[in-house]
């Protein structure tokens, strides 16, 4: 049964290998010539300002929790969109309770003012 | 719609109504002022009766519903009763203790709710996947519970550690239920015991995953060793939760275990029942013994918690015995229902002792109880008594009823390493008694008319349901595991 498998084990090697022989063939072979400009993180980009790691106000984080919330609604309502005939009545009923759950968490987050900003 | 839905709906209906309540509550608490949170709290309680009267208007039937993800028998009925009732006393004890140590919010009402129903659903689920979404349902209002308290910092760090450890533990069951579905081709319950009875399962995959599923409930449970959240999680959430926790995520736990073992797993119970005996005698043994060397009340009653895990999973281990599996699962809910009655007596009295800044926890606070508050100290050493097994306490009864379902399955020794172990905590609980009576001191009590009718109602229920424990013992036995 194992063998089964054997196809994607050798494809994981060729792979790994090939990835590792072209990154050490360009460091052996390619030519470096480093220079202010280009070891910067963006080269050609905007000048970097300060380290990557800066503190940032929290309101982002709950901005970002309401993002995945609201989101997730989206990829459930996308495969219902496709299969919404085949579903019927069964199916709009089902996704206006799931909406309805969406929406208590919604007016929650409004009236406890997650949404503003000051 | 087709008219199994309608079916399958029905047999839910608790649940429903239960989260359609919270949902509503939820909305409802944003318009109530916060100097009258008391108004959720009774609503949330109002929702708990109205559940149980929908359960208790349809008890004795029995129903399957979602093509066999649910099964609402006596069984999940029992639990959801006991659940529900955990409930209402956990609101009593909560609603004067969160409002002075001023964390009272209504979102708190709203998740104990959200986790009951989590808790109910543990009972039913009669599908692998639906015992991980049930417990996912109940752990996390819970981790969210645990630290309600912010910015008290160990509240903080109860919740954060409650909640990285329950992951985790989630990780194990979800691996556990994978390979069992690798082992039979299904995660129902049904459907795994007919592939077995036909003989096509994969034995090693099959006892690997009901390994894994025993570590995974046994993180919920608190039993050891998967027992180190325990202390630090009960001492760092606020007593209220800490007294709902013990009971209503011990009686998930060990319903799901129970469904789970009993119908599914016979088959591998060579192999299990070793693993059972030692887990069970390890908890029991820890729990106790690292009791005694505590001075604060609330980590002395997590590691009582964790030895009555110990207790309750000791009646697990001949499970797959077929004549004695009945009364392993009627021992069990016993106990629960035993351990569910002290422990909310036990924690009144904390509460009613506990002061701001988390003082009035150390087992010193409790010196003069006895003369000062007489009352109260009679409540806590009734609750004392039976969590050590003495009559007449219903902890004493169900011990009795564990102890025989074990001598019945053939482990003298692990109940002999029962009785033993319940020697050792008389030591500790009785030391907490002696404290109250003998020692001289002036005790701060908050007075508050709920703490006390918790206190006294469950420490004459525990004495009373002892005298008559006929009912309850034949409840218990009634409440049998359907798998069709």
């Amino acid at each position: 049964m194992l063998f089964d498998y054997l196809p994607i084990i050798v494809l994981i090697i060729i792979s790994t290998g090939l990835a590792g022989i072209a990154v050490l063939l360009g460091h052996l072979l390619g030519p470096r010539r480093p220079t202010l400009r280009k070891s910067v993180p963006y080269e050609s980009g905007m000048r970097p300002i300060g380290p990557g790691a800066r503190r940032m106000p929290v309101r982002f984080y709950l901005i970002a929790v309401l993002f995945i919330l609201f989101d997730i609604e989206i990829i459930f309502f996308l495969p219902w969109a496709v299969v919404f005939k085949k579903l019927g009545l069964f199916g709009l009923v089902e996704m206006f309770i799931f909406i309805a759950i969406l929406l208590v968490g919604y007016v929650y987050a409004w009236k406890k003012g997650a949404l503003e900003w000051e | 719609m087709p008219n199994d839905l309608w079916l399958s709906i029905g047999a839910i209906l608790p649940i429903i109504v239960l989260a359609v309540w919270a949902c509503l509550l939820l909305l409802v608490d944003l318009f109530i002022p916060a100097q009258r949170k008391g108004w959720t709290a009774s609503l949330a309680a109002v929702g708990l009766l109205i559940t149980l009267a929908v359960i208790l208007s349809r008890l004795g039937q029995s129903q399957s519903g979602f093509g066999g993800m649910v099964m609402v028998d006596n069984f999940a009925n029992f639990l959801s009763i006991l659940l529900l009732a955990s409930g209402l006393a956990a609101i009593a004890l909560s609603h004067d203790y969160l409002q002075r140590t001023g964390i009272e919010r209504g979102e708190y009402y709203v998740l104990l709710l959200f986790s009951i129903s989590g808790m109910m659903l543990m009972g039913m689920a009669s599908d692998l996947i639906m015992v991980f979404l049930a417990l996912e349902l109940l752990s996390i209002p819970l981790y969210v519970l645990a630290g309600i308290a912010v910015p008290r910092l160990n509240s903080e760090e109860a919740a954060i550690k409650y909640f990285l450890l329950g992951a985790f533990a989630s990780g194990f069951l979800v691996y556990g239920t994978a390979l069992v579905y690798g082992a039979s081709g299904s995660t129902s319950i049904a459907k795994i015991v007919q592939v077995i009875q036909a003989g096509q399962h994969n034995l090693t995959l099959l006892l690997a995953g009901a390994g894994l599923i025993l570590v995974g409930l046994g993180f919920k449970v608190a039993v050891a060793p998967f027992h180190m959240w325990t202390p630090d999680v009960y001492q760092g959430a606020p007593s209220s939760v800490t007294a709902f926790m013990a009971v209503g995520a011990k009686a998930a736990g060990f319903a799901a275990l129970l469904r789970i073992f009993v119908l599914a797993f016979p088959v591998v119970s060579l192999d299990m029942t070793p693993v059972l005996w030692s887990v069970a005698a390890l908890t029991m043994i820890l729990g106790n013994f690292v009791a005694i060397a505590q001075k604060n009340i609330k980590r002395l009653l997590a590691y009582s918690s964790i030895a009555h895990a110990g207790y309750i999973l000791m009646a697990l281990t001949p499970y797959g015995q077929s004549n004695v599996s009945a009364d392993s699962v009627a021992s069990a809910l016993f106990y629960l229902v035993a351990y569910a009655l002290t422990n909310f007596a036990a924690w009144a009295v904390v509460i009613a002792l506990e002061q701001a800044d988390e003082r009035g926890l150390e087992l010193s606070d409790y010196a003069g109880l006895g003369r000062k508050q007489p009352a109260l100290a009679a409540a806590m050493t009734v609750a004392m008594l039976s969590f050590t097994g003495v009559p007449p306490t219903l902890g004493f009864v169900g011990k009795f009823f564990l102890f025989r379902t074990v001598i019945e399955g053939g482990f003298i020794g692990l109940a002999l390493i029962g009785v033993l172990t319940s020697l050792v905590s008389a030591y500790y609980y009785l030391r907490v008694v002696v404290i109250m009576y003998m020692q001289e001191g002036e005790p701060v009590v908050r007075r508050d008319g709920w703490l006390y009718a918790t206190a006294f109602v469950s420490s004459i229920g525990v004495v009373a349901l002892s005298i008559f424990a006929g009912p309850l013992i034949a409840l218990a036995s009634r409440a049998i595991l359907n798998l069709f």
